[in-house]
């Protein structure tokens, strides 16, 4: 059974004119989100976008944004809580 | 360099190269492994599970022999966490090759490269600590994929010469992978979450709420020995099986429940629960009585959506900005909730006349 999460939300951003369709972007993608098309890449599928930033991060050109972060709902409480940017760290919960 | 490299032996203990005249030679700091995990491996694997030591699970940083891997052996990055390093070289049986671990503070690949410990820096610094270019006479090095939210692999290329390849998402598939010539299948590439998956995980969800589940069981049996109330197994255990449910149930039906989020989920699960609990105990107003009943009701599906809505975090499909969307429906709903039934639990009692 395939995971679906919220639809609508990611924040996957791609500037088609910095693209050259090195298609980099498309090996590190955990979840297909990308595709080829033609010479430059696409977006395929946004709501299977987990906001990990692999592709933006290896982008040569910029052509990818995400807004990546801790997606821990404990880490976020606890951030809020404390004033301080969430981490997976301090609270010894999901990440190891 | 064949000369250093022939006389080590490939068991499976860890062993530290011999020190030779020549401190400047980068194989001196090689270490020899082997593919076959030995028992304290899988115990070790096991306690990290439960959160036994795991943030101290960790190998030294460093460059790693694979068997009798030469010059042309292909290398593998992987992060100092024991079981990341452990579950790689098991995957190698049969391969010569070289393991390149960087440091991560013993955090796995994908977990450090998010906070970027696991990253281009640390790979283009250890390429340099442990003289690659001296070792290999290639210039690739094969990262796990999920370590690419982390390394810039044109920067890596800029910087140190090296070009980053990478593996599969999965060591499992690094065989296949390199016979391929290092080129990985879309199904490599995908990351999964199946039943397994996320049976592995749930015992550090357990662990994560013991001490407050032991915490209130504590006080619960403080007032029931002074004589202030009587708890009963039958008003304790609804409230057991909503941590059960939201810690352990929900990730385990994750797919299998209706609704994309989590805290949901977790609640309709809860819901499920509580009611059931109440038509065991004889149907509405017959067991616990109406208030105590209408505290289940609000309390339980608070406390197991509260913790479903916690394993976003060990998913693997979630993103940031979807986890904020259903924190900012839920958490409110799931505080109210349960302050009334807490409440309730008390009005309960003290109408019963146990307080």
């Amino acid at each position: 059974m395939r995971h679906r999460y919220l639809k609508n939300v990611a924040t996957l951003a791609f500037n088609e004119g910095k693209c050259n369709g090195c298609g980099i972007c498309l090996d590190v993608c955990p979840h297909a989100v990308l595709v080829q098309a033609g010479k430059k890449i696409e977006i395929r599928d946004k709501d299977a976008c987990m906001e990990c930033g692999a592709c933006a991060m290896n982008c040569p050109f910029g052509a990818l944004f995400v807004q990546t972060g801790v997606g821990c709902a404990a880490a976020i409480i606890w951030g809020a809580l404390t004033g301080k940017e969430p981490t997976c760290g301090g609270n010894d919960g999901c990440c190891s | 360099m064949n000369e250093t490299t022939s006389s080590v032996s490939t068991n499976s203990k860890p062993m530290v190269f011999q020190i030779t005249e020549d401190f400047s030679n980068p194989m001196d700091s090689v270490i020899q492994t082997s593919s076959v995990l030995s028992l304290p491996d899988y115990l070790g694997a096991w306690k990290a599970r439960w959160g036994v030591k795991r943030m101290e699970y960790k190998i030294s940083p460093g460059l790693y022999r694979l068997g009798e891997a030469g010059p042309d052996a292909p290398v593998l990055v992987t992060a100092n966490y024991k079981m990341s390093f452990d579950y790689l070289r098991r995957e190698l049986t049969g391969l010569n090759a070289w393991i390149l671990v960087l440091d991560t503070a013993g955090i796995n690949v994908w977990c450090a490269a998010g906070k970027g410990t696991f990253g281009t820096t640390e790979l283009i610094n250890r390429i340099a600590v442990v003289g690659l270019p001296q070792i290999v006479s290639h210039r690739t090095v094969i990262v796990p994929q999920l370590g690419a939210t982390g390394v810039a692999a044109h920067e890596v290329r800029k910087r140190s010469g090296f070009k980053v390849v990478y593996g599969p998402v999965r060591a499992e598939d690094i065989p296949r992978f390199l016979d391929n010539d290092m080129k990985a299948s879309p199904d490599m590439r995908e990351v999964r979450f199946n039943f397994r998956d996320r049976l592995v995980l749930t015992p550090m969800e357990l662990v994560g709420i013991l001490k407050p589940v032991l915490s209130i069981g504590a006080l619960l049996l403080l007032l029931h020995l002074t004589g202030l109330v009587t708890v009963t197994w039958s008003g304790v255990y609804p409230y057991l099986g909503a941590v059960l449910i939201g810690a352990v149930i929900a990730p385990l039906l994750l797919p299998f429940i209706p609704g994309r989020a989590f805290a949901w989920k977790g609640w309709i699960l809860g819901f499920l629960w509580a009611v059931l609990a109440i038509y065991l105990k004889g149907g509405p107003g017959n067991g616990w009585g109406l208030t105590a009943d209408l505290a289940a009701i609000l309390f339980v599906p608070a406390v197991s959506s509260y913790l479903a809505m916690n394993f976003t975090g060990a998913s693997t499909y979630t993103s940031l900005s979807g986890v904020k969307k259903e924190m900012k429906l839920a958490v409110p709903i799931q505080a109210a909730s349960a302050a009334i039934g807490l409440i309730l639990i008390f009005i309960s009692l003290i109408k019963q006349g146990v307080l």
